[in-house]
């Protein structure tokens, strides 16, 4: 007889229930299947109604972030062989509202994402015109953000701090490194309109530095460090405010 | 659309590993703040003249005070370790265009950790 494994999935139908519940999966074991496959199966073979988010199967477009035995991972990058004969518990990213089954709500990150202005800002009167070309960057310039430019917004990172799942007025790790990235990129000059929103107490100051963020991160983005950077920086403006009031910040 | 929030159990920290260990290095800081105080207080009973100092010195060397030393120890020692290995993350250094490896920052706590306790060592044992 073939080899079969066990997904205990999270069920949210808000049409039907106002409480989860979790249905368990029979689906063939395949070496060469991800966690995603097995969904697939499901939704194609077994129980049409599960719903779920995903897009490229390859770890790039970052939507099917799932907690998978209780820790965030893109299922696409997971394999069932790692779980096998074990039963796999399959939830949406811990920390969002869920809106049916592994389905959660991103308005709140779509948001914060806006608001922290994730590209590159120039001073005005700096704005090179079109037909001077690009602003250049040695691959020097280039290496101090690159790792912060590498996010996917999968949220992984979200579900894998409790800081945000305690309280969701927190920035939160993704966002946060973006600004980052964009302040230290050499062609930008926002740092200062984002600095309101990133040394806000909602921003770097409510990270405790739990660390998870950044282990659980699919493109080693390394969001606590981006987090923990601003913190110094942030707090270099401080004592330059304070020691020298008549300076000029920068 | 109704939507779902899943409620947080005060719990949270149990279910995994890497969240027991977080919780535990910010218990060390209690511990570490606690050491602190202690400090000032020694200072304060030395400005208290001999006696006093004396009484403080003999209190120290019952069991009960030494067990409390020891677990302290324990507690600061695992707060150093996690926070020098935290600090490249932190600190980005670049010589010219390559950064400086992370362990070698890290080292250089280490180092200046041995170099304080060796100084602290021959001031207090004298040798």
């Amino acid at each position: 007889m073939a080899e079969t494994m066990k997904l205990e999935i999270f069920r949210y139908r808000p049409e039907k229930e106002s409480e989860p519940t979790f249905q368990i999966y029979e689906v063939p074991f395949r070496e060469d299947w991800v966690v995603l496959d097995a969904i697939n199966h499901i939704k194609e073979e077994i129980d049409g109604t599960l719903s779920y988010r995903w897009s490229c199967q390859m770890g790039v477009c970052g939507s099917c972030g799932m907690m998978i035995n209780n820790v965030p991972k893109l299922s696409c990058a997971v394999f069932l062989k790692d779980y096998y004969p074990d039963k796999i518990r399959i939830e949406p990213l811990t920390g969002f509202p869920v809106e049916r089954d592994l389905i959660f709500e991103m308005d709140d990150f779509m948001t914060k994402l806006t608001e922290m202005q994730p590209y590159i800002i120039r001073e005005e009167g700096e704005e090179k015109p079109l037909e001077e070309g690009e602003y250049l960057q040695s691959p020097a310039e280039l290496a101090h953000y690159k790792q912060y430019s590498m996010c996917i917004n999968c949220m992984l990172c979200y579900a894998a701090c409790p800081v945000y799942a305690l309280d969701s007025n927190f920035i939160g790790p993704a966002i946060i490194a973006l600004g980052q990235r964009y302040n230290m990129d050499s062609r930008d000059q926002g740092r200062d309109s984002r600095q309101e929103l990133i040394a806000s107490h909602d921003g770097i100051w409510e990270c405790t530095f739990v660390g998870e963020c950044s282990a659980v991160c699919p493109k080693h983005v390394d969001p606590a460090a981006a987090i923990q950077r601003a913190k110094v920086s942030s707090t270099i403006d401080w004592f330059k405010d304070v020691l020298i009031p008549w300076g000029k910040k920068k | 659309m109704s939507t779902y929030l899943r409620p947080v159990p005060n719990t949270w920290w149990l279910k995994r590993k890497p969240y027991i260990l977080f919780m535990i290095r910010e218990l060390t800081s209690v511990f570490v703040a606690g050491y602190c105080i202690f400090l000032l207080v020694l200072v304060y009973k030395l400005t208290q003249g001999a006696d006093a100092y004396g009484n403080l010195m003999v209190a120290l060397k019952s069991p009960s005070s030494i067990a409390l030393h020891l677990i302290t120890l324990v507690f600061v020692l695992y707060h150093t370790i996690t926070w020098f290995n935290l600090t490249p993350k932190i600190l980005v250094l670049y010589k010219g265009e390559e950064r400086i490896p992370q362990g070698l920052v890290a080292g250089a706590f280490y180092a200046g950790w041995v170099v304080v306790s060796v100084i602290v060592a021959w001031l207090v044992l004298g040798v």
